[in-house]
C-alpha cells in the first residue's frame, strides 16, 4: 500500500531534495523503516535508538498528531513529517 | 613545517582556516554543514587525511560524517554512535557526538567518541560503524549516574586519552563524573580523582563525581597528565594516584578556573590555561573582561600572564574546553577559538597573540592540523 509522505527541508541532504516521497508500511515504524531504506540515515535523525520520537519533531498522519511509532498506517494516507521550530 | 590547517567546530557549521609556510597568511573556508552545531573535527595522524565530525543539527538527531579526503568530501557513518535499544524509559539516547579520539598507532582505524550523555564508543572501521564500550556505559555509568544525580543539559564524556605505550590503557572523563583509567581496553575501569577538589559534592572525598573539564597525556612522557578541573588546575605523575593542585600558584585574582589545557608536545613541563571567571554565579567570562593565556614552564610551579596583542579591557569571551590548541610548529604555534567567534594565533609560544578570524559563530572547538601540501 502507498502513503504520501511530506519530508520538511531539514532532511532534504537524505531525500536529495525530493519533499514528497512515497512510502509503505502498516504503521509508522515500518513506513519510517522504508523511508530509510531508500534514504539511510534519514530514520535516525527523527527517531532516537529506543524508538522515541525525537523531541523537536512531529509527525501527523491525516492532520492527527501521531505520537507513537505504533501508530496505524493504510493506504492513501498523508504523513507530514515536521521538524518543530523553537528558540529565537 | 607543513602547512597548518585549523579544524574549526561552531555551534552553526565547520570552518578550515589554512595557514601558509609562514604561520602568517591565513585563508578561511567552509562553512560545511551549514546550520549544524559541530562540537568536534579530528584528523587521523595516521593517515592524514580521514577527519571526522559530530554534528547536531538544532531540531533532528546527532550524528558522525567522515571525510577520506581531508575534507573535500563527507559520508555519513553507517551506524552512528547509540546506546543499545531499550525499553526503559530512563534509558540515555545520544544526544551529541561531542568528543572524537584517534586509536592507538598500532590500530589503523580504530576510533573513540564520546558522547552527552556520557557514554563511550569504539569503531574499528575508520569511524563507519560505532559499538557501544559495554565496560564504561554498562558497569560503570550507571553507578555514576546513580551516585551523581540527573544533570540539566546532560555532562560530556571527553577527554579520551591512550597511552601511545599501550593501546590498552585509556583514560577517560566525564562532567560530572570525574577521571577514569583502564588498562584492558575499556572492559574495566577505576576512578582516578584522589586529590581533586570537589566543592560541590556533599563527600569532599569522593570517589568520583567530579567535574575535570579537560585533560591531556603527555605524548613523550605519558605518565604525566595535566588537567583543568571545574575546581583547579592539576597535575598527576604516575604511578602516583593523587593529583596535585599545581593552580595553587596562579595569582589570586585571578583564580584557577578554566575549561581548557594545552601542553607543548616537546616539553612535558611546559602547559598553557585559559582562565575563566569562576566566582560566585560563575559568569564564564575572562576574569574581569581582560583575557589572557597562562603559561607555566616548570610543571605548574609558577604560571606567567600572555595577553600581548589580546585586548586589554571590556572582553568578555572566553575559550571552550575543546578551543585551544598547539600545532607541532618550532616554536610552537597556539591558537584559540572563542565564544564570540574570534580565532586568535601566536607563532612565539604565547609571547604574543593576533587575531586571524572573527564574525565566526559561537566556538566549539579547534584541533591544529597538520594538512596537504
Amino acid at each position: 500500500m502507498s502513503i504520501q509522505v511530506r519530508v520538511p527541508g531539514q532532511l532534504f541532504s537524505y531525500t536529495g531534495g525530493q519533499s514528497q516521497l512515497e512510502a509503505e508500511g502498516a504503521t509508522l515504524d515500518e513506513v519510517l523503516d522504508d523511508i530509510d531504506r531508500r534514504f539511510p540515515g534519514l530514520r535516525f535523525r527523527v527517531v532516537d535508538e529506543h524508538g522515541a520520537i525525537r523531541p523537536h519533531v512531529r509527525f501527523f498522519v491525516n492532520r492527527t498528531d501521531a505520537r507513537s511509532l505504533s501508530h496505524a498506517m493504510a493506504t492513501g494516507d498523508e504523513l507530514v513529517i515536521v521538524g518543530a521550530l523553537s528558540g529565537g | 613545517m607543513d602547512h597548518v590547517v585549523l579544524l574549526i567546530g561552531t555551534r552553526k557549521g565547520a570552518f578550515f582556516l589554512r595557514g601558509d609556510a609562514t604561520r602568517q597568511h591565513w585563508q578561511l573556508a567552509g562553512p560545511r554543514f551549514l546550520g549544524s552545531a559541530v562540537h568536534h573535527m579530528v584528523l587521523d595522524p595516521r593517515d592524514r587525511k580521514t577527519l571526522l565530525m559530530g554534528t547536531r543539527p538544532g531540531h533532528l538527531g546527532p550524528s558522525l560524517f567522515r571525510s577520506t579526503d581531508f575534507g573535500d568530501t563527507w559520508q555519513e557513518a553507517t551506524k552512528p554512535p547509540a546506546f543499545a535499544a531499550s525499553d526503559d524509559p530512563k534509558a540515555p539516547s545520544v544526544d551529541i557526538v561531542f568528543w572524537l579520539t584517534p586509536g592507538h598507532a598500532s590500530e589503523p582505524g580504530v576510533w573513540y567518541a564520546g558522547t552527552v550523555p556520557p557514554g563511550l564508543f569504539r569503531s574499528e572501521d575508520g569511524g563507519d560503524t560505532w559499538q557501544e564500550v559495554a565496560g564504561f556505559n554498562r558497569d560503570l555509568m550507571p553507578v555514576i549516574r546513580e551516585a551523581v544525580g540527573p544533570i540539566p543539559g546532560g555532562p560530556p564524556l571527553h577527554s579520551i586519552l591512550i597511552d601511545p605505550r599501550d593501546a590498552k590503557h585509556l583514560y577517560v572523563s566525564v562532567s560530572s563524573g570525574g577521571t577514569f583509567e583502564s588498562t584492558d581496553a575499556g572492559a574495566s575501569w577505576r576512578p582516578l580523582n584522589r586529590g581533586v577538589a570537589a566543592e560541590f559534592l556533599p563527600d569532599p572525598d569522593a570517589e568520583f563525581g567530579h567535574d575535570p573539564h579537560r585533560v591531556a597525556l603527555h605524548p613523550l612522557a605519558p605518565d604525566r597528565l595535566y588537567q583543568q578541573n571545574h575546581c583547579g588546575i592539576y597535575r598527576l605523575d604516575r604511578p602516583g594516584d593523587t593529583w596535585q593542585r599545581i593552580g595553587r600558584a596562579m595569582p589570586s585574582e585571578i583564580g584557577d578556573i578554566g575549561f581548557p589545557v594545552v601542553l607543548h608536545p616537546r616539553d612535558p613541563d611546559t602547559l598553557w590555561v585559559f582562565p575563566m571567571d569562576g566566582t560566585e554565579n560563575w559568569p564564564r567570562t575572562s576574569p574581569g573582561g581582560r583575557p589572557a593565556a597562562y603559561c607555566s614552564r616548570d610543571g605548574g610551579e609558577s604560571w606567567k600572564r600572555q595577553d600581548s596583542g589580546m585586548p586589554s579591557e571590556r572582553a568578555w569571551w572566553t575559550v571552550k574546553r575543546q578551543s585551544f590548541c598547539a600545532d607541532a610548529g618550532d616554536p610552537l604555534g597556539l591558537y584559540f577559538g572563542t565564544t564570540s567567534g574570534e580565532l586568535w594565533a601566536s607563532t612565539d609560544e604565547g609571547a604574543s597573540w593576533r587575531r586571524i578570524a572573527e564574525h565566526l559563530p559561537e566556538i566549539f572547538s579547534v584541533e591544529a592540523a597538520l594538512g596537504p601540501t
